[in-house]
């Protein structure tokens, strides 16, 4: 008897915690609703779309392939990127510059974004700082795999 | 002829006021539960582009759920597999015919009760009606052919004796109190006052029988607490089968009978449509001073207080959902025939030697 009642004690306790998130929630709710200024929020959730998180500065997003003042790429089809890449969604083919200085350039450069996993070694790897994840885009799902197929246009633009 | 149409109008507004209660319930659920869990639930329904915190979602859901595939398997009992849904929808929609939402209105030199149907034995057919909805829980496991949903509807049949008992015993000392069975009697017996000041309303009379019935009444509802025939995690419950419109009966009955029991715990024992200390000709506070009123301002407190505290203990219900774990089976039997049953005989026997003294 005296156990039940315990639990009929405890069983109250718990009401009594959620009722208090109940009623300090809607507190903050109310308040925002006539534009009062409060500390906190009623809620812990982000609403996505309208309200975005800030992306860390480290976080690794879209690639992006950097160029040179000229405006060519940076990279010069070392393929070092390519070995590196776990799941083997980049593809270069290498042509020859006519310039000494730089002698090759990636004639196509393809990343597959579909099978990419956003290690960040393909940005470790290169020798000339010619792939960054620094976009800070996170948003570009599309509706078939081939629009995620990404070549040099769209990464460099 | 008038008469007809009186009562026609009354069955529209009632059922009305049944069903979209009913509906923006389901829109409550979601809300409370979100603000409970300090989220903020479904906002995103919208009308061209307008979204008043999410009030569109009832309909959003609803047009979702007539468009879904209406499935009934080759294995099942085809007829009775259509007909339990009905069976429980239909059960627990006639039982709000019973329930005062108010006094009489008075227009034009006719009065009109705010009752669908003045029964003489209103309690009785309510809790009669509450009792038959099972039917469609029994039905729908038993012609789905489906051994989890069979399961489903032999644990509430299981769950039906153990509470069932209890909550026609809890309120035998409420019908001792107000001698009477009808249920807009039992609610002018609860506007008097007790020692010139306490309205005699039933949670002052018999606060056990209030708890043995909101225990038993939540087990009706067959939510969270007592949700044995469902039980989404292990058996997915008699409705396993249903898919379509005929699965949204079965989750609209759960919410109209949340909104039931709401009604059924103001009416019984939070004193229905009675506001404290006002009589049908205004305020006649305790303390000696007079607020006088006119009739229709006293009709609208009074429907409006009968619908602050069904909302209340709608609201109380959803909170309970959503705090507490499922009662396990053996649990629930324990609950309702070694504490229910003997606490409601014992307050029978209280109530009877206190009305003897």
């Amino acid at each position: 008897m005296i156990k039940a009642l315990g639990y009929f004690l405890e069983i109250i306790r718990g009401s009594i915690i959620t009722t208090r998130h109940f009623v300090v929630n809607m507190h903050f709710h109310f308040m925002k609703l006539f534009r009062i200024k409060t500390k906190r929020k009623g809620a812990v959730t982000i609403q996505y779309p309208e309200e975005k998180r800030e992306i860390a500065t480290r976080h690794r997003s879209l690639h992006r392939l950097m160029t040179n003042k000229d405006g060519k790429p940076r990279c010069v089809a070392c393929m070092l990127c390519v070995t590196v890449c776990p799941s083997e969604c980049i593809y270069v083919e290498a042509a020859e510059d006519p310039d000494l200085e730089v002698q090759k350039y990636p004639s196509t450069f393809i990343i597959d974004l579909s099978r990419c996993c956003f290690c960040g070694f393909c940005v470790e790897a290169c020798p000339e700082d010619a792939i960054r994840m620094d976009t800070g885009q996170i948003e570009f799902a599309e509706y078939s795999r081939e629009d995620l197929i990404y070549n040099l246009e769209k990464l460099i633009g | 002829m008038s008469e007809t149409i009186i009562i026609l109008i009354k069955v529209v507004c009632a059922l009305v006021w049944f069903l979209l209660i009913t509906l923006y319930l389901t829109w409550v659920e979601r809300k409370e539960s979100a603000v409970i869990q300090d989220r903020i639930g479904a906002n995103r329904a919208s009308i061209l582009g307008i979204r008043i915190i999410g009030l569109f979602q009832p309909f959003a859901d609803a047009i979702k759920m007539i468009f879904k595939e209406d499935f009934t398997p080759r294995f099942s009992r085809r007829f009775l597999h259509n007909l339990a849904p009905f069976i429980s929808f239909f059960f627990v929609a006639i039982t709000i015919s019973a329930i005062p939402f108010g006094d009489v209105l008075r227009i034009g030199g006719q009065e009109i009760k705010l009752q669908v149907m003045d029964i003489n034995v209103g309690l009785l057919f309510v809790l009669a009606m509450l009792s038959l909805g099972i039917y469609g829980i029994i039905l729908s496991g038993w012609s789905s052919n489906n051994r989890y949903a069979l399961i489903g509807g032999m644990r509430g049949a299981a769950q039906l004796i153990s509470y069932e008992v209890a909550l026609g015993l809890s309120l035998i000392g409420l019908i001792m109190v107000y001698p009477s069975l009808n249920l807009s009697t039992i609610v002018h017996y609860q506007g008097e006052l007790l020692f010139g000041w306490l309205p005699k309303w039933g949670v002052f009379l018999q606060p056990l029988g209030l708890l043995i019935f909101f225990f038993a009444a939540l087990a009706e509802t067959k939510r969270i607490p007592f949700d044995l025939p469902e039980g989404e995690n292990e058996i997915v419950g008699f409705f396993t089968e249903y898919s379509g419109l005929k699965w949204g009966l079965f989750m609209m009955t759960d919410f109209m009978e949340v909104l039931i029991v709401s009604t059924l715990l103001t009416t019984l024992f939070f004193g229905g449509w009675q506001v404290p200390w006002l009589a049908a000709d205004g305020f006649h506070f305790p303390w000696g001073s007079e607020w006088l009123l006119p009739h229709g301002i006293v009709v609208i407190f009074q429907v409006a207080a009968f619908n602050i505290k069904v909302f209340f203990f709608c609201w109380l219900q959803i909170l309970i959902r959503w705090t507490y774990p499922r009662f396990r089976y053996d649990q629930v039997m324990d609950l309702g025939w070694k504490l229910l049953i003997p606490l409601s005989l014992a307050n029978i026997v209280a109530t009877a030697i206190l009305l003897s003294i």
